[in-house]
């Protein structure tokens, strides 16, 4: 049956974990203030009413706490989803995931599955103080065992929190903090849809004259930009990585090899980055075909500043556009 | 609840005695918000403002004459006014966010008061009373909120470390601070120095904590733990995070944990200066839990109503910090009302400086997100700085046309 909801990012979740939690009785959710408050962005508001406080749980204080008992909890046959409140308080449980959530299906060569969600809302934009923007994503795409999602839409976002529930593997789900509740990026859902899948790159928009290559909350950007640039006579490619780890590439290099071009954009730091891997591998597999050197339009290689320069920090438009021209002029 | 009834079968009790353990109900009537803080609460003046003796603090509080007393409470009043205007403030979207503390200035200002300028304090986010204490201009700490800066204030010449917001991580940092005034040979006698170390009930459940409880311990540092258990870690009362009231847990680290009325500024004072004496004569941490109310939101972003009933709030509102002194010196006749009122236009004024302050701060130039990220100069850094710039340059100079 068609039910068709024109819904925010936020609300898309919400939906997401309550359809997932309808499905699969093992299916439990935790973290701090996610019961009555319904989070402190409200995304799981309402489920704790219904499903109770023994399927979604508002946990102590401490997130070596919540990833480390995910873990036991998913030895134990249950698909925990856990949320960290905002990316800069992950770190307590970084241990955690990489020493335990990551390792244990391969330490025991397959004979345990470690089935647990982390949401994370992630990126910049919101005015607040500090590590309430950050974008520590690559951290964990560098760590093997891990799957690394960013969703940038609605539909992603309802239908890829499924997807990563249902997986057997951990899945760390970040979620552009900034575009929750954005009304303007409401989509309409069939929410009763058969699913379709999530884990894989996805072409946003068709163009000729470069590529431009985001996730996550760059994504609005890249289409922003490409709107842009079409005024000017400019035709760019848009392509949402959609899942950081593992990468998939496969669109992307097609993409260069029609265009020339590539610019990878990221709210992280540069360095040691998904945009540093991006540009090594298409250089290694587009060589032949690139017109110009892959460009980045990434946040700066420092600590996220005070929120009053924030819009100095992150990539914007006008940055993607000169980026563009810089590798027009090749 | 008296504490006898916390204990806890031992080993070899038989079923009865496991039976009749604290049943939830219990466990939460011995921490929640509403009591009255258990039998072990140390408090010197009663929300009536009545003197309450105590043989073991009174000689701590012994200088404290009516002078003091009204000193103590200008500071609570000013400090309450200046997180009234900044909360005003963030409503009007001068600030980015605030972290109010209404309700917390008897804790805060009582244990701040205690400290000697050479101590050194280590604070979570909420802690403006204690900054104050430490002579730390608010004025300088409100670019934090308004998102101008991380920090703001010279943490050496006021012994007030920057604020922390990652929940526990200054716990193991102060307890390294203390382990290094201990190593420097800075304690032994009255002249020795400690730390203080703020953070909340929600915060105990870190393993950062645990651990800083562990450092503390083992190596004797000259530290006190001030827990402000004011109730709530945002919508999670102080039972998610225990079984057991807070200080209760010192013992299981082998040092002495109190608990305070955290609304009582004389004990906060009494209290906190009995334990630095502890740490200033080399015996090692002592744990202070203020029990103490959240009176407003958690932050400005946050919705009480979503979680508290209002009853709590309107109990607490009875126990309010300030006006317990207040009645106190009136009481005693320790001051005129002139007095008061010359303390609430000092408030305003002091407000007012806040405000216009906050008005007219200047906005950092963007070059600045790229000063002091290391030490030394680093290349690649530079070059990003240069070309940020220029690129900048390139909109200025469109613009001119
Ligand atoms: C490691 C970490 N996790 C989560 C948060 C988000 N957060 C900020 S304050 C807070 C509650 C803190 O409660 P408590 O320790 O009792 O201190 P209070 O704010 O009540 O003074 C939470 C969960 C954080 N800042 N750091």
């Amino acid at each position: 049956m068609m039910e068709l909801q024109k819904l925010t990012i936020g609300k898309a979740i919400n939906l997401g974990l309550r359809r997932a939690m309808e499905e699969d009785p093992k299916v439990l959710i935790m973290g701090e203030d996610i019961g009555k408050l319904g989070g402190v962005f409200r995304i799981t508001d309402g489920l704790q009413k219904d499903f109770g406080e023994q399927r979604v749980l508002d946990t102590p204080l401490a997130e070596s706490g919540i990833i480390g008992t995910a873990v036991g909890l998913a030895v134990r046959g249950f698909r925990p989803v856990c949320e960290i409140q905002f990316e800069g308080f992950i770190f307590p449980g970084f241990d955690q995931i990489s020493s335990q959530l990551a390792k244990l299906h391969y330490r025991t060569q397959g004979k345990i599955k470690m089935p647990v969600v982390i949401r994370v809302p992630f990126g910049g934009g919101i005015g607040a103080v500090e590590h309430h923007s950050e974008s520590p994503e690559s951290l964990f795409a560098h760590i093997a065992g891990l799957k690394v999602m960013a969703i940038s839409n609605a539909a992603d976002a309802y239908w890829g929190i499924q997807e990563a529930i249902r997986s057997d593997d951990p899945v760390l789900f970040f979620e552009p903090k900034k575009l929750y509740h954005s009304g303007a990026l409401k989509m309409e859902i069939d929410t009763e849809a058969t699913p379709s899948r999530v884990a894989a790159s996805q072409l946003v928009r068709e163009g000729t004259t470069a590529t431009v290559v985001a996730y996550g909350p760059s994504v609005k950007v890249a289409l922003d930009a490409a709107a842009a640039a079409e005024e000017e006579g400019k035709s760019l490619e848009v392509i949402d990585l959609r899942t950081l780890s593992p990468l998939d590439l496969g669109p992307v290099f097609e993409s260069v090899r029609k265009t020339g071009r590539l610019i990878a954009v990221s709210e992280a730091p540069s360095e040691s980055s998904l945009t540093s891997e991006i540009a090594a591998r298409v250089q290694q597999e587009c060589f032949y075909s690139l017109e110009a050197p892959v460009l980045r339009v990434t946040g700066f290689d420092t600590p996220y500043p005070p929120a009053k320069l924030e819009e100095h920090y992150l990539p914007d438009l006008d940055r993607v556009l000169h980026a563009v021209d810089r590798s027009l002029s090749w | 609840m008296p504490s006898e009834q916390w204990t806890h079968p031992e080993p070899g009790d038989g079923p009865a005695a496991i039976a009749a353990q604290p049943s939830p109900e219990q466990v939460i009537a011995g921490l929640r918000a509403t009591s009255e803080g258990g039998a072990e609460l140390t408090q010197l003046l009663t929300p009536e403002g009545q003197r309450v003796p105590s043989t073991q603090f009174d000689p701590y509080v012994a200088d404290v004459d009516d002078e003091t007393l009204r000193n103590l409470y200008r500071d609570m009043v000013l400090v309450r006014r200046a997180d009234r205007e900044a909360n005003a403030m963030q409503r009007q979207g001068q600030l980015g966010i605030w972290v109010p503390l209404l309700g917390q200035e008897a804790a805060q200002v009582g244990s701040g008061r205690a400290l000697q300028p050479r101590d050194m304090a280590f604070p979570s986010y909420r802690e403006h009373g204690v900054a104050y204490t430490r002579g730390v201009d608010l004025r300088d700490l409100i670019g934090i909120f308004r998102c101008t800066d991380h920090s703001g204030w010279d943490y050496k010449a006021h012994g007030f470390h920057p604020y922390t917001i990652v929940i526990g991580n200054q716990v193991l940092n102060a307890t390294g601070y203390a382990m290094g005034q201990k190593f420097e040979g800075k304690v032994g006698d009255d002249d020795g120095e400690a730390t203080i170390c703020y953070f909340g009930d929600g915060a105990t459940s870190q393993g950062d904590v645990h651990e800083g409880f562990v450092w503390g311990a083992v190596y004797d540092a000259p530290l006190v733990f001030f827990c402000q258990n004011n109730q709530w870690a945002i919508s999670e009362p102080t039972e998610r995070q225990s079984r057991l009231p807070l200080y209760q847990r010192a013992r299981g680290y082998g040092f002495p944990g109190i608990r305070v009325d955290g609304n009582d500024v004389l004990a906060c004072l009494a209290v906190t200066r009995w334990a630095l004496e502890q740490c200033r004569h080399g015996n090692g941490p002592v744990l202070i839990e203020a029990f103490t109310y959240r009176m407003d939101a958690h932050t400005t972003t946050d919705d009480p109503t979503r979680y508290r009933l209002s009853d709590e709030l309107e109990e607490w509102k009875l126990k309010d910090p300030i006006e317990r002194v207040r009645a106190h010196l009136v009481r005693g006749g320790g001051a005129e009302p002139e007095f008061f009122d010359q303390v609430q236009a000092e408030a305003d004024e002091f407000a007012a400086q806040l405000r216009e302050h906050t008005f007219t701060m200047p906005e950092p130039p963007p070059e600045r997100i790229f000063s002091n990220v290391y030490a030394e100069s680093s290349p690649l850094l530079e070059q990003q700085r240069a070309e940020y710039l220029s690129y900048l340059d390139g909109f200025a100079t469109a613009g001119e046309h």
